[in-house]
């Protein structure tokens, strides 16, 4: 048994050494989880256009597909936010958009909070459903993971400090938020508005809420009108050139919109 | 080739395989050292230890709180899965009926394999919902508890069944001899014979249960605090490096090799006390 | 030889006995019945989306449609991998622990301490370690083989832990035995020891192929995301575990698929674990019929 195992390792091995003919055009793209689905689709039709051309597509968080572009690691890096004041020396391209909206259980029946309320709420100022007008029950704050864009992005908007939030439920991914507050007839979260708008479609019970008068809607957010959004972006350390240049042109073109709305994000252009 | 000779060459051979397999640990802490490097000259081992609380994009690193959760999750899912891993294997070797067995080995083998993040997603929808029902926000460290040991069951039970099956024949027949009833035999005899197999299954399960991300991350809640009872959510060390990981930069990123660090150390102390404590062979 | 369990098989002290008997039964009813709820749960959420297209195709739509064939051949590559590499050398640590070194000794302890910080060490550093040291230091990149090479250093404590509990199992009498005959050590591993443990080192394979299959955190950043079929052991595949992670965290509305795929896991499972077991059956069967 040991002899055999040996020669069939050392069989593989042989197999191993044999040079492998590289793809002729392999585009490298790493990055964000959030827009990996999305780009993996695109360069899937972008492939079928581009016969010999291979895009792949690694995650790894907006941070990883920041360094990558900027060590060429990766040809291309994936952000699901905007470049920050440090990252200037990076192009970014943005693909497509997306909206951030609270959510709640749809058992809760609170239907509209104001900005301060959401605030105290997370704060830890209100903990209880009967102080905003539901019924009593003590608020699971469901909150996003340090370094989080979505947490980011929702920081800002209500002007508050990581350490200000007293979280009950921290959660990593988009869907697990979902899951989360699905699972809670007392929680509040805050997750990507056209999953939650698809996922409420389909029977999860969750409720949108609107933000500042305005509604939580794809719609909304493609029309500028909803205030918490942020935009998915394509970035790369210097002006791109050849097939790279291609494809981010292909991504920013009409021609991707049905796989946008099919990832439940918003395309750009009117 | 002399038969010395031979000898020799697979002597060699084995203590290269040996190097290999333990230079890796070595690898992986001189990887995990590196990368946490810059923190430390820069602020130093006691920040991880002294500081309020963790929040490192503003410059606070405590990590005491996740090394006790971390700690009290591998502990509690133990001692919930050490009973039933031994019970399950007792129960294959002795008790259970040739068909009821030969299933009870497929589930227990099928359940080593199940993918942590299904139990995971299966903790969060159906688990976690329940526990809530207890007590507030269900997301715990009791969720984070059963799950984890429903998954290192079967790393209990199958070192443990391959413990009993290595009992010497003689012990059997000697016990039948003294006119010992099976339990007699079972907890006066067997188990105790093994009981430093035993021993270093349930090492290997609790360290399983340590390094496990996925399906924590997925029920525990990952809040950063002291839990103060079963039902506080907690957030442990392999959750904080698969939550935070991927959006860190600087010195976020090195603090969470740290914790990896950390969670090391914290193993080697774990396998060190079970080395003293187990050490003893009951054989002899 | 009579079977342990009939030599033991008598009633002398009812009551403790029968508590005992309890005890275990109820035990095992645990854990079998969270095995059936689990069970359950996926086929419930999942079964619909099982048929012949799901097993064919390649995914479609980020994986809410289409099917995992590409994901079912890389994870096969991956865990082959993985097996292949460690297997051989788990084996040989293990026969080095066993055979070679005084058991409490300075050795067995030192080896056996590692082995034991290594089996702790979580998956996700094994994937930041694996993409540091496989895929950026030797250059393998996102690739079936640096996936695979990182499972083998994280299965590795479970092969070399089992494989020993396995050679101690035979009884001195036989290595002195061997010894008398005046066989060399090597054949007296080759032809005695190894044989009669071989279904402990296979059940101790099918824990490690378990453990290997299961794995998400440490191939996420190693054999990567890309879902293509792949074509050489160099091109980054996606693992069922790391699809199924995606469908359920990350891709709304992905989660019958995610069930669907766990079964397939599941009966990937049984597949090889029937394997094992024949073969098991098969080598006990033939050492008998030469004997």
């Amino acid at each position: 048994m040991l002899s055999k195992l040996f020669t069939t390792g050392a069989l593989i091995f042989v197999a191993l050494s044999t040079p492998v003919i590289a793809a002729d055009d392999k585009i490298v793209i790493t990055g964000s989880s959030t827009v990996a689905p999305l780009i993996t689709e695109i360069g899937k039709r972008f492939e079928e256009k581009n016969p010999g051309v291979r895009v792949d597509v690694q995650t790894g968080g907006s941070s990883r597909g920041i360094n990558d572009a900027r060590s060429g690691l990766a040809d291309i890096g994936m952000a699901s936010r905007a470049l920050k004041k440090d990252e200037s020396d990076l192009k970014a391209y943005t693909i497509a958009r997306d909206g951030i909206g609270v959510v709640l259980n749809s058992a809760n029946t609170v239907s509209t909070l104001t900005d301060q309320q959401i605030v105290d709420i997370y704060t830890g100022k209100i903990s209880d459903w009967s102080a905003v007008g539901g019924t009593q029950g003590p608020i699971t704050v469901v909150n996003k993971a340090e370094g989080r864009s979505t947490l980011e992005l929702f920081l800002h908007f209500f002007k508050l400090k990581a350490s200000d939030i007293k979280a009950h439920v921290v959660i990593g991914d988009n869907q697990q938020g979902i899951k989360t507050v699905a699972g809670n007839p007392n929680a509040i979260g805050y997750v990507s508005v056209g999953t939650a708008e698809f996922e409420a479609g389909q029977g999860t019970p969750i409720k949108l809420l609107g933000m500042g008068g305005v509604a939580a809607s794809v719609e909304n957010v493609r029309n500028g009108s909803f205030p918490l959004a942020r935009p998915l972006n394509l970035v790369t350390s210097k002006e791109p050139t050849g097939m790279t240049k291609l494809f981010i042109d292909y991504t920013q073109s009409a021609d991707t919109h049905d796989l946008v709305k099919e990832q439940f994000f918003v395309p750009n252009g009117p | 080739m002399s038969r010395t000779a031979r000898d020799t060459c697979l002597l060699l051979g084995l203590s290269v395989a040996a190097i290999v397999a333990s230079g890796i640990l070595l690898l992986i802490i001189l990887f995990l050292s590196t990368e946490a490097w810059p923190v430390f000259s820069q602020v130093g081992l006691l920040k991880f230890a002294f500081d309020e609380a963790w929040y490192p994009t503003e410059g606070a690193f405590d990590l005491k709180p996740m090394l006790v959760a971390s700690f009290a999750m591998s502990m509690l899912s133990i001692m919930l899965a050490a009973p039933l891993g031994i019970a399950s294997a007792v129960f294959c070797r002795f008790y259970a009926p040739p068909v009821v067995r030969r299933a009870y080995q497929w589930i227990i083998i099928l359940l080593a394999g199940i993918p942590s993040v299904v139990l995971g997603l299966w903790g969060l929808t159906v688990i976690v919902p329940l526990i809530l029902m207890l007590a507030p926000p269900g997301a715990s460290l009791l969720a984070g508890s059963l799950v984890l040991a429903l998954m290192i069951v079967p790393t209990v039970a199958l070192t443990t069944q391959a413990a009993l099956a290595s009992i010497p024949q003689f012990y059997w027949v000697g016990a039948a001899a003294l006119g010992l009833s099976r339990e007699g035999t079972l907890l006066g005899v067997a188990l105790p014979a093994v009981r430093s197999s035993i021993f270093a299954g349930i090492m290997l399960a609790m360290a399983r249960a340590l390094g496990e991300t996925m399906a924590v991350l997925m029920v525990s809640g990952n809040v950063v605090q002291l839990p103060t009872s079963l039902f506080d959510p907690v957030r442990t060390l392999t959750a904080n490096i698969a939550l935070e990981m991927a959006y860190a930069t600087g010195d976020h990123r090195s603090a969470l090799f740290v914790s990896g660090l950390a969670l090391t150390v914290l193993v080697f102390i774990l396998a060190w006390v079970a080395r003293r404590s187990g050490g003893q062979v009951v054989h002899a | 030889m009579p079977e342990p369990a009939n030599l033991i098989d008598r009633e002398i002290h009812p009551v403790r006995d029968r508590v005992l008997l309890g005890a275990v039964w109820a035990a095992a009813m645990l854990v079998a019945g969270a095995f059936v709820w689990l069970l359950a749960d996926l086929l419930w959420h999942g079964a619909g989306r099982l048929d012949w297209s799901f097993l064919s195709t390649a995914p479609r739509n980020s994986g809410r449609a289409g099917g995992i064939w590409p994901i079912v051949v890389s994870t096969v590559l991956i865990v082959a991998v993985a097996i292949v590499v460690a297997a051989p050398l788990g084996l040989a640590t293990a026969v080095l622990l066993s055979e070679f070194t005084r058991r409490g000794g300075t050795t067995e302890r030192a080896i056996g301490l590692s082995l034991d910080v290594l089996a702790g060490v979580p998956s996700i550093v094994f994937g930041l370690f694996g993409n540091a040291f496989f895929s950026v230091w030797l250059g393998l990149g996102f690739s079936i083989l640096s996936g695979g090479l990182t499972l083998a250093c994280m299965v590795l404590p479970i092969l070399i832990r089992t494989a020993e509990t396995g050679l101690r199992m035979v009884p001195d009498d036989w290595r002195l035995g061997a010894a008398a005959l005046g066989l060399s050590r090597t054949t007296a591993l080759h032809q005695i020891l190894i044989p009669v443990a071989t279904p402990v080192l296979l059940a101790g394979l099918m824990l490690g192929i378990g453990r290997a299959m299961a794995e998400t955190a440490a191939l996420v950043f190693t054999s990567g995301y890309v879902d293509r079929m792949p074509s050489s052991l160099f091109d980054s595949g996606r693992a069922i575990s790391v699809h199924i992670y995606d469908l359920t965290m990350n891709v709304a509305g992905g989660d019958r698929s995610a069930y669907a795929s766990a079964l397939v896991l599941i009966a990937l499972l049984v597949l090889v674990n029937g394997a094992a077991i024949w073969l098991s059956d098969r080598t006990l069967q033939r050492k008998i019929a030469t004997r």
